[in-house]
């Protein structure tokens, strides 16, 4: 392994972990602030305990995500300094515009919707929390433009002089179709990953209650939390498949080789199958055996036609040379072909939840079957999972690219990872990856703890009405705080 | 004055509120377990919780000025961002290391109701506290006074060479002023004996502030200063002479200003050394980073600046706005039970 290598692993470590924990973040932002709305609306006091209880879990998610989230600003400079002098004059920007427009909106709003409960009045503590919705959103947007850049250049020259890629046009950035297409396809998958959390648990809690007792206040109040998710986790499943299939064409025409290598295409097919399973090492295009396809489906999701012609590896691979120079272009097979397949089959878990869900709950009932209580269970992690597995495609399937050359663009602006790396001893970077590993691995641990234990224990008896000041006694002594740390 | 001009001041800016803001914070966080002693576990306990909550609903807001800082030197001048950020490698992974100790430890400090968690939790804010402000001042120091570079705008110094003489002045100074800032924030912010306890801290951390900070504010300005910065000296020593008068008679509010006001000077005083270049080479001055080579086109920086100018006063505005309506006083007697849970259902 040299510094390469270890700073591959670092980045690899610390981005999948960071959004493991974001997409909830991001989906359950705006799902809390429904239910809040909802509080204010009917003023039941089931949604306000909704509100707090998953506004509970949030808290503690939301704190892990921003904490490791100052890791990824900090690492491109670190590690990766070359890359930072090469498209510092472009990537910066949508970096510095979420720090502006997104951190600070949901960090500042975050505070107040914490410590105001009783401080604001219910409306302009309504407006905090959809604020931080809002930011948070917002946030994943401006990261989207910056990582879509990487993937497909736009709105940028190439400066001989200076020898970097520079800004010619920030609106084209932003509306690069790459990110208009990955926006929507990544918040719908936080959506179905916030969805299915909360349908999870309350589905859990829903069987749990019913099987011990008929007349608990928590049945109709679960009820309401998991319905309200059933719908939020199939609007966002239809979306994900939309925007997905949006985006798997443009990877098609602008990054050829990340789809050839999803599919193990190691020849150009015309009427190509989508491949279900295959064995072999996938790690070179002659080991690989194909057992299960569908018949002209890959050429399908490239260009709506069965009968397309879609590019093999190996072509691609020729082209490339001739166009870069001599080169490995060849991303690793095994990783893209069977991460952008874990992406889209753990989707199953969500669809089989909202389904079931939706039975089981029909007409005003409440489940209390077992099989149930585990499909809730069993169901959360499988978003999260197709989340980070998505991604691990996005970004594997571009290597050895950093910055992947935009096939209609300037040639001159193109990166790979050898040539974007710090020239650091390879010992500094392992110090710096494993306290890395070791310090998330244990704040993943108390992370789980606080979630798991938060969520077996339920919405709170403190919680249970919303919190009443006693009449105003200026002149006295002053009232406890509705909250504190 | 040139636009990589104004983004140098821009940087600056948003350095000088990260530092005026978490300033406090830090000092916060390191005053928690003086403030907290307490024969009585108790009482400790809940004057630790209302120490903390002072800064409670505004330090994560107060932190993405860091996260701003960082953005806008990566889209303003590259070139420094990645020479800087590779360059002081192991001072930015403990700092790293502090903050996501911190962040978690105060989000989670009061989730669980147990005192080994507490504990902890204190452990992670101190270091998450002192960590930082330290090593903020080291990095800062290091930059005036310039690093080995070589021609390819590589930091070749290694750890230690980080570590000399005026470096660690400076992590001093950065860790005493931030300690007493946020000393004279806690007495703003509390009524009640946590109130005339941190007075007391304040007057009696002024005296070394001012004797480090002044050392180091001297010794910037005879070395790395120019004629006009003698100005910012003489600001950040009277301010801070005022705070120990000011601290003395228990006037927290202008002591509050007057901190803030020095943190300012010593930031501006910094960056004024630096001015024109943005990290010095002590290997040769024809590898020194300026703000002439190491920025951005014109076009990013003209960008740059719309967003700023249009975000930054609404930012300011709306964070001054918490302050406003977190602006009373609390007290021990304030602060609820926890409503933590136990470790085990």
């Amino acid at each position: 392994m040299d510094a390469l290598d270890v700073s591959r692993w670092q980045f690899g470590i610390t981005t999948v972990y960071h959004f493991i924990l974001v997409p909830l973040t991001i989906g359950l932002a705006p799902m809390v602030a429904a239910m809040q709305t909802m509080w204010v609306i009917t003023g039941k006091d089931s949604w306000y305990r909704l509100t707090k209880f998953f506004g509970k879990l949030f808290l503690i998610n939301f704190a892990l995500g921003v904490a490791t989230g100052i890791v990824q600003e900090f690492q491109f400079g670190m590690n990766w300094s070359e890359y930072s002098r090469f498209v510092g004059d472009v990537f910066g920007a949508p970096l510095a515009l979420e720090g502006l427009l997104a951190f600070f909106l949901e960090s500042t709003f975050l505070g107040l919707w914490i410590f105001g409960w009783s401080r604001l009045p219910k409306l302009v503590h309504l407006a905090t929390i959809w604020l931080v919705a809002i930011g948070v959103n917002a946030s994943a947007y401006f990261i989207i433009a910056a990582n879509s850049w990487m993937q497909h250049p736009v709105g940028a020259i190439y400066n001989e002089e200076t020898g970097r890629a520079e800004l010619t046009d920030i609106w084209a950035l932003l509306t690069n179709n790459t990110a208009l297409a990955a926006f929507p396809h990544a918040v719908s998958g936080a959506f179905l990953t916030a969805g299915t959390f909360v349908a999870g648990v309350s589905g859990w809690w829903m069987v749990r209650e019913a099987r011990r007792t008929r007349n608990s206040d928590s049945l109709p109040m679960f009820r309401s939390a998991a319905r309200m998710s059933f719908v939020v986790m199939i609007v966002a499943g239809g979306a994900l498949a939309l925007t997905g299939d949006v985006q798997g064409k443009l990877m098609f025409e602008q990054q050829p080789m990340k789809m050839a290598s999803a599919e193990s295409l190691c020849d150009t097919e015309t009427g190509a199958s989508f491949s279900l399973l295959t064995v072999g090492t996938h790690n070179n295009c002659e080991s690989v055996v194909h057992l299960i396809s569908i018949p002209g489906l890959t050429s399908f999701l490239a260009e709506n036609d069965f009968g397309a012609t879609v590019q093999g590896v190996n072509q691609l691979q020729d082209q490339y040379e001739q166009r870069f120079g001599p080169g490995n272009y060849k991303p690793n097979l095994f990783v893209t072909y069977w991460a952008f397949r874990m992406m889209i089959g753990l989707a199953a878990g969500s669809a089989l939840l909202a389904i079931a869900g939706l039975w089981v709950t029909r007409g005003g009932r409440v489940p209390d079957q077992k099989w149930f209580s585990w499909l809730s269970i069993l169901a959360i992690p499988t978003p999260f999972l197709a989340n980070s597995a998505g991604w691990i495609f996005t970004e594997m399937g571009r290597q050895p690219w950093v910055v992947a050359p935009n096939l209609s663009g300037v040639d001159q602006i193109r990166l790979t990872v050898d040539q974007g790396v710090s020239d650091h001893p390879v010992g500094l970077v392992v110090a710096s990856l494993v306290t890395f590993t070791l310090l998330y691995a244990a704040l993943g641990g108390v992370w789980f703890y606080l979630i798991r234990r938060y969520v077996v224990e339920g919405p709170l008896e403190h919680d249970a009405h919303p919190h009443v000041d006693p009449p105003e006694s200026e002149d006295d002594e002053p009232k406890q705080l509705s909250f504190a740390y | 004055m040139s636009l990589p001009e104004f983004w140098f001041l821009a940087i600056a800016f948003f350095f000088v509120g990260y530092f005026v803001l978490e300033g406090f914070d830090f000092g916060v966080g390191m005053l928690m377990p003086i403030l907290g002693r307490h024969p009585d576990a108790a009482t400790g306990e809940r004057r630790r919780r209302t120490v903390l909550n002072t800064i409670g609903p505004v330090w994560d807001g107060n932190e993405v000025w860091l996260i701003t800082a960082g953005g806008a030197l990566f889209a303003a001048f590259p070139e420094w961002y990645a020479t800087l950020f590779s360059g002081f490698y192991l001072p930015l992974l403990l700092i790293l290391v502090a903050l996501i100790l911190r962040i978690c430890a105060i989000e989670w400090r009061g989730k669980i109701d147990d005192p080994v968690w507490r504990r902890r939790c204190d452990l992670g804010i101190g270091i998450g506290s002192w960590v930082p402000a330290v090593l903020w001042g080291v990095a800062f120091a290091n930059i005036v006074r310039g690093v080995a570079i070589d021609e390819n705008k590589k930091v070749t110094a290694g750890l230690l060479d980080l570590l000399n003489p005026y470096a660690l002045l400076g992590g001093a100074t950065m860790a005493l002023v931030f300690a007493l800032h946020g000393a004279v924030f806690i007495a703003l912010k509390t009524a009640g004996d946590v109130h005339e306890d941190s007075v007391k801290i304040a007057a009696r951390l002024s005296i070394p502030a001012v004797l480090v900070g002044g050392a180091f504010a001297l010794w910037t300005q005879l070395a790395y200063g120019k004629t006009w910065t003698w100005a910012l000296v003489a600001v950040a020593a009277v301010a801070l002479l005022l705070v120990v008068a000011l601290t003395a008679k228990v006037r927290e509010g202008w002591a509050f200003v007057f901190t803030s006001i020095a943190v300012v000077a010593v930031v501006v005083l910094l960056f004024a050394s630096l001015f024109p270049n943005v990290m010095p080479s002590t290997t040769d001055a024809a590898f020194d980073l300026t703000i002439a080579n190491a920025s951005s086109s014109a076009y990013t920086l003209k960008v740059m600046t719309w967003a700023a100018a249009l975000a930054a006063p609404v930012v300011i505005g709306y964070q001054a706005w918490t302050y406003w309506v977190f602006r009373q006083r609390i007290s021990s007697a304030q602060i609820p039970d926890s409503i933590g849970l136990t470790v085990k259902s």
